[in-house]
């Protein structure tokens, strides 16, 4: 699970890998993985393992298998958002405009494929929204306007032209678009293979390429990132456009498995996308933060929310919760610095 | 003299992230004493007075003043019990008039609320007077005072009231001869008066001319405490390095020198009209004063910052690099004055640090070469002996000198033919300066051009071939290293005499 060789390791910067360069430092490796974040790092999978055999033990609805892959089909679009997330707030920064943008995508599919075959339209839906990232990253990147402003700023546009772009719901009829979101492989929905493909290559965007790499130094320290001759804007960018990117897929897909968009769907979601990765330990302001664990705190938030469904808990309840919890994760870490 | 000491400090640590900045530091000064606290950069002078005068607290110790438990809470705290810091970086409030940060907080006043302002300015000038620094209006805006005279209003505002003791920290960086004459006589009236002076200085010669004893620390700890009367500047100097002078600075083969970079008038914010040439194999210092425009200038080179007029050239090609990544791309790589800001991502490894500056050298396609990365990572490791050797580490981690070490590995592994170097052993220890005076003399000895910014006297005389001064952003003279004496480049440095060599 958090093996050092695993391809799914954090590429996030605190322990994350340490190499020990000879044999004589293995045990001061060991210590500083155990040391600094092991038990947190193991703490979440714990949380989820106690909350699956809870849900199985207490619910003999849980493991249905029609609620399995709701849960499944369930976590794919917070999955992809949180993922975006990640990548921004690695870099620094805050993505307050993927919840509309996820609106965007839903609604301009369907208007689109009116004129253009399916493909086409998914294809400029999801372009649509990377346009909206590189408005993002270009403008906070060349003009040093503070993230949470510029993204609270396209938040209010993008939410406003969706509804410009049709004030009533958009329903879609198309089976062969429907099937993305129904279609399944095995037991497992397609959408959630498509899910973890995005976590996996993702990670390898994070740990392998020079991109990946450079915009976790940003969210680091920008000033010693430009001064070691990195393109710091364009890195910057590239984090906006990749989150905004993946909102724009998050959109089709829940077009596809809900079958109609509201202009007003998706309003909150970033919230959500934000909460994943904090509880997963990204810190806001970059410095920290991993697939893996955001990975994590998507299954432990689609988890709780899948149970207080099936105990009929109230939605307000919920939102206590989910408050809760994120403050308890966050306290949780404070305590290793 | 009272039998308690005035000061007693006991057992006091003080620990930064791994490093210890003090160690287990006593440090005792009587009433009518002025006591010197000397060491090199980095060896916890600054630490110790700021535990001393409440700005930071100690993780472990014991203090007295006239043998009485002393736990100051905050600056304002060590002030209200009589003990006065004056530190480098200025204190004043530069809106406000000469009289009303003398009398900061003790206006006085004609009804609640209603300043006296014809009371303060009087008080104000007496208090001035008092030290012999009538010259400075009391109307006059702190912002409008030159820095040595701001200096004297600081120490002014330090000494009002009744002081127990009074810190100066490098007081003398920014007074000219006479100005240090005049601030002598007022500690040695202080010290008259039964007050104690700690003055934190790194300048030999003063401290020796105006101490009673001398307190050495090095690398946070206390070497010892002598008398100043008793003692040699030779020995003072062993005391604070650990080791003769003549064996911290490497010997040279100085390979033949040939023009590589050129400036012609170059001009910017802080600097003005720079000619300066910088040959292959050869160590240039560039010295000045705080504010002289070395660093901004250092910037502007490496296409930091931005120019105004002038040009540069570059092994005789026309050179003007509008990025960083400009000037690495022609050959030309900057070590950052303060590693925290410029030289490394704290939260990241150790690994990506040292390769940052080399993602385009390490990776296909933007796919790093994990292999090469991590080679050339272990080869500085082992190279510069960086402890713990831990790729994965982070560098927040290590120790000041780790650190330096992993900024100066980033820039071996990346490789320039011009290498500027700002402060490259601030805040280090002298073991890890060692290191690094001999990693810059190899580098010249490869045919490296060295550009060194130093504020360390000893250090720029002791590496550089030859010495270029800076003074209010202009080139005010140039010395060979042979020529080279502390008092000589500090005198061009201020320009107090006006011989530029």
């Amino acid at each position: 699970m958090s093996g050092p060789g695993s391809t799914a390791s954090s590429p996030g910067m605190r322990g994350s890998e340490d190499l020990p360069t000879g044999p004589a430092s293995l045990s001061s490796h060991l210590k500083s993985r155990l040391g600094s974040r092991g038990w947190l790092d193991l703490a979440l999978p714990v949380v989820f393992l106690v909350l699956l055999v809870f849900a199985a033990v207490s619910s003999d609805t849980f493991l249905t298998e029609n609620n399995i892959s709701n849960l499944l089909r369930q976590i794919v679009i917070n999955g992809l958002l949180s993922l975006g997330m990640l990548v921004v707030i690695l870099s620094g920064g805050i993505d307050l405009s993927v919840g509309a943008v996820v609106a965007l995508s839903a609604i301009l599919v369907g208007v689109l494929m009116e004129s253009v075959p399916m493909p086409v339209a998914i294809l400029l839906a999801i372009s649509a929204s990377a346009v909206v990232g590189l408005v993002n990253g270009g403008i906070i990147a060349r003009f040093k306007i503070a993230p949470f402003i510029m993204t609270l700023g396209t938040l209010s546009a993008v939410r406003g032209l969706v509804y410009v772009i049709s004030e009533t719901p958009v329903v879609y009829d198309d089976p062969a678009f429907l099937s993305i979101g129904s279609a399944e492989i095995g037991p497992v929905p397609i959408i959630t293979l498509l899910m973890i493909a995005a976590f996996v290559l993702m990670s390898f965007f994070l740990n392998r390429t020079t991109p990946g790499r450079a915009i976790i130094a940003i969210g680091g320290n920008e000033e010693a990132v430009r001064l070691a001759g990195i393109n710091v804007r364009l890195n910057t960018t590239l984090a906006y456009v990749i989150c905004s990117t993946l909102a724009g897929i998050a959109g089709v897909v829940l077009a596809s498995r809900v079958g109609i968009s509201q202009p007003s769907v998706a309003a909150g979601y970033e919230l959500d996308a934000i909460a994943a990765c904090v509880i997963g330990g990204a810190i806001l302001g970059g410095g920290g933060g991993s697939v893996r664990g955001t990975f994590a705190g998507v299954l432990v938030l689609g988890l709780i929310s899948n149970l207080l469904n099936m105990y009929n808990v109230q939605a307000y309840y919920q939102q206590i919760f989910k408050g809760v919890l994120i403050v308890l994760a966050v306290l949780a870490r404070r305590k290793e610095r | 003299m009272s039998d308690a000491p005035r000061i007693r400090m006991e057992g006091i640590s003080k620990r930064y992230g791994a490093a210890f900045a003090l160690r287990d530091v006593e440090f005792v000064a009587m009433s009518g004493e002025i006591h010197a606290l000397m060491g090199e950069n980095g060896a916890g002078k600054s630490t110790l007075v700021r535990v001393l005068s409440g700005a930071v607290p100690a993780d472990a110790g014991v203090m007295q003043i006239d043998g009485v438990a002393y736990h100051p809470r905050s600056p304002h705290d060590a002030r209200d019990q009589g003990i006065r810091a004056v530190h480098q970086e200025f204190s004043l409030v530069p809106q406000l008039s000469v009289a009303e940060n003398l009398l900061l907080g003790e206006l006085p006043t004609l009804a609640p609320g209603i300043v006296d302002w014809a009371t303060a300015h009087r008080e104000a000038s007496q208090s001035l007077a008092a030290l012999g620094f009538e010259g400075i209006d009391t109307h006059l805006r702190v912002d409008h005072l030159g820095v040595s005279q701001r200096q004297m209003v600081e120490i002014a505002k330090a000494l009002r009231g009744t002081p127990r003791v009074v810190i100066l920290d490098e007081p003398s960086a920014v007074l000219s001869n006479k100005e240090l004459e005049r601030l002598f006589a007022v500690l040695r009236a202080f010290r008259q008066d039964g007050g104690t002076v700690v003055y934190v200085s790194h300048r030999l010669d003063e401290v020796l001319r105006i101490s009673d004893r001398i307190t050495v620390l090095k690398d946070g700890e206390r070497v010892g405490t002598v008398e100043t009367a008793a003692v040699g500047e030779q020995e003072l100097i062993r005391m604070m390095v650990g080791r003769p002078l003549n064996e911290i600075y490497p010997a040279r083969r100085r390979p033949p020198v040939s023009e590589l970079l050129t400036l012609h008038g170059l001009s910017g914010p802080g600097f003005h009209e720079v000619d300066l040439a910088l040959g292959t194999g050869e160590v240039v210092g560039l010295f000045g004063l705080v504010g002289a425009g070395r660093t901004e200038l250092a910037r502007a080179i490496f296409g930091a910052a931005g120019l105004s007029s002038g040009r540069m050239s570059l092994d005789g090609q026309p050179y003007r690099p509008r990025s960083p990544a400009d000037a690495l791309r022609a050959g030309v790589a900057m070590l950052g004055e303060e590693r925290g800001r410029d030289g490394l991502v704290m939260p990241a490894s150790v690994l990506d640090n040292l390769t940052l500056a080399s993602f385009g050298q390490l990776s296909r396609f933007g796919v790093l070469r994990r292999r090469e990365q991590k080679e050339a990572a272990s080869g500085q490791v082992e190279g510069l002996d960086i402890r713990p050797p831990v790729l994965g580490r982070t560098v927040r981690m290590l120790s000041g000198g780790n650190q330096q070490k992993v900024v100066f590995g980033k820039w071996l592994i990346r490789g320039a033919r011009v290498q500027i170097l700002d402060e490259p052993t601030r805040g280090v220890d002298v073991a890890t300066k060692v290191q690094i005076y001999q990693i810059i003399a190899d580098l010249a000895d490869h045919g490296l051009a060295i550009l060194l910014i130093s504020s360390d006297l000893p250090e720029i005389i002791g590496m550089s071939d030859r010495i270029i001064v800076m003074r209010h952003g202009r080139v005010a003279g140039e010395v060979p290293a042979s020529e080279a004496t502390e008092e000589r480049l500090l005198t061009i440095a201020s320009g107090v005499v006006g011989m530029a060599a």
